[in-house]
């Protein structure tokens, strides 16, 4: 008797995910418009400091390797959540949760460092670009921290079921997608901006 | 059970592979192997490997069954991206060198020469 609903509720899902995988691809196109912005801009210092004089590829190295572990280890709590171990799903999501957080406590911090040094978004067209491309990828972590937290909440309120495992694979989804949009941030604005 | 174990495997190749490309292209600008247009080109080739990398490994876009609906939609975007990106550096050069004012030719035309936008 359940068999059909259950193929139904299934299906329904499937089409849930394949909905949000259709709004990550969107979202790509929105950062690859910030990206040629930033790139047809990076020039226009307005006599100002340029990337070089700016960054510091060590400390973007750090977040970098922050966001990735966090990539990685959010996969082993979907391996978890699969096989149903609800304990050390919540576990691998707080650190996940964790590195998720250290990785924004860095970016925010390189950016108020850069704004009380005096080269906020309105100094040149280049740090206008600069903020809106790493400021929209760092809107996106926040609400994937929020997404991450409610996720272990409701999974200790209640129990891991096919509902809620299929909510942390479009989490999974959105939180890889988002380490995709830093490696490509890592290499263009920073590692090509200091070297070139 | 396999199923699981070579999942752990996808994320754990996914993730050293992963540290590698970016620590190679890490090293690569800080210590100026190349220079010029090459380290673009060798900084865009690994990122776009690391893409790849993670699709496969972390997102699993290579072990989609049925119509692989996932996969098109992927390579949509791509072509989308590559369009708009490409298309706007491209406007944009030819813009800054027909469009300036007397003046500033010289200024852009330096950019130019130096192979910036």
């Amino acid at each position: 008797m359940t068999k059909p609903h259950t193929t139904n509720h299934e299906q329904s899902l499937d089409k849930a995910k394949f909905g949000f995988w259709v709004y990550v691809m969107t979202d790509c196109v929105l950062f690859a418009t910030l990206f040629a912005t930033y790139a047809v801009l990076r020039n226009n210092t307005a006599e100002g400091p340029s990337a070089k004089d700016l960054f510091s590829l060590n400390f973007v190295l750090l977040e970098t390797m922050l966001l990735l572990t966090s990539s990685f280890t959010y996969g082993l709590a979907l391996i978890f959540a699969k096989q149903n171990n609800k304990k050390m799903t919540i576990n691998w999501l707080t650190i996940t949760a964790m590195l998720g957080l250290s990785f924004l406590a860095m970016e925010l911090y390189e950016f108020n460092h850069l704004i009380t040094e005096g080269h906020a978004w309105s100094a040149s067209a280049f740090l206008s670009a600069y903020f809106t491309l790493v400021g929209t990828h760092g809107l996106h972590i926040i609400i994937g921290l929020i997404w991450i937290f409610v996720s272990i909440f409701r999974l200790k309120q209640g129990t891991l079921n096919i509902k809620n495992n299929n909510s942390l694979t479009m989490l999974g989804i959105f939180w890889h997608f988002l380490d995709i949009i830093w490696i490509f941030i890592f290499s263009f604005v920073y590692l090509i901006g200091v070297a070139l | 059970m396999k199923n699981h174990k070579s999942n752990l495997m996808n994320y754990i190749t996914g993730y050293i592979l992963s540290i590698l490309a970016t620590l190679a292209a890490f090293i690569i600008a800080k210590e100026s192997l190349v220079s010029g247009w090459i380290l673009v080109y060798v900084i865009l080739s690994i990122a776009i490997l690391q893409l790849v990398v993670q699709a496969v490994f972390f997102l699993h876009l290579s072990e989609e069954d049925g119509p692989k609906l996932n996969l098109t939609t992927f390579y949509f975007m791509i072509m989308v991206v590559s369009i708009l990106v490409v298309g706007s550096l491209w406007i944009m050069k030819n813009l800054d060198y027909n469009m300036m004012p007397e003046q500033q030719n010289q200024h852009m035309l330096d950019q130019y020469n130096e192979g910036g936008f």
